[in-house]
């Protein structure tokens, strides 16, 4: 799965994008964030404001108990703030 | 305030009406204001009203000597057309252009356009309200601040005051 970091997400966690294998028992964006946030204190540090992260599976917005459903693209990122 | 529409200056929306023209742009250049309102005005002889709002970076008081957009390239485009699409379903419009710039922009610069044209003005009023609350709270741009003092302000924070706005369409 391709997963993708933008703004304040992006600069904690050191990388804007990654290619990684997520284990069959991780279902859901909100299980894949735990995940993630296992693997190192950056991703933790990144993650910690769970409230403040949206995120998009495929290029589209979805709330943090969707099913990752086979998704090639999930993107983290602060709320946003364009206009 | 409270407005009460003449019948026949009402915009009911009409199943027959053709598919509105929408335009969405992403691109790092500046935008000219004047040409878009002129294209959407041509494009059909029924269009009555054209409604515009520039989005300008501020210098927040002398504090910033630029703002950074950064977007999500793909999406930013798809999330634009899908809030978009949503307005010419609610209003009987007949054009909807959106352009949003990415990088650096210094104070004074154009940010964001839309273009909303009808053939009454409420509903080209409307899309372009609509346009901007939805694209300021879900379309993919974050702005970093750099300061007139040569250091980088951080994040701009969401305001709950977009997100209200926004809210307030969904009621």
């Amino acid at each position: 799965m391709q997963l993708r970091y933008f703004a304040w997400v992006r600069e904690r966690i050191g990388r804007d994008a990654e290619t990684i294998e997520v284990p069959h028992d991780v279902a859901t964006v909100g299980a894949l964030i735990d995940w993630l946030s296992a693997r190192d204190e950056a991703y933790a540090g990144a993650f910690a404001e769970r409230d403040a992260i949206k995120v998009a599976l495929d290029q589209e917005h979805v709330d943090h108990d969707a099913p990752l459903n086979g998704a090639r693209e999930a993107a983290f990122f602060p709320p946003m703030t364009g206009g | 305030m409270t407005t009460h529409a003449h019948p026949a200056d009402r915009d009911a929306p009409q199943d027959d009406r053709p598919q509105a023209a929408i335009t969405v742009r992403i691109q790092r250049e500046d935008f000219d204001t004047a040409r878009e309102i002129e294209r959407l005005s041509a494009a059909d002889p029924n269009v009555g009203a054209v409604v515009s709002f520039t989005g300008l970076c501020r210098d927040e008081g002398g504090r910033l000597s630029a703002l950074e957009l950064e977007h999500y390239p793909g999406m930013a485009e798809a999330e634009i057309e899908r809030i978009a699409r949503d307005a010419t379903a609610r209003w009987p419009v007949t054009g909807l252009t959106a352009i949003h710039r990415h990088g650096k922009i210094a104070p004074g610069e154009n940010i964001v356009l839309v273009v909303a044209a009808s053939r009454h003005r409420a509903a080209a009023f409307q899309a372009a309200d609509f346009l901007m609350d939805y694209l300021k709270t879900r379309a993919p741009f974050w702005k970093k601040e750099h300061l007139r003092d040569g250091g980088t302000g951080g994040w701009v924070d969401a305001r709950e005051a977009d997100k209200k706005a926004a809210d307030r369409w969904s009621r």
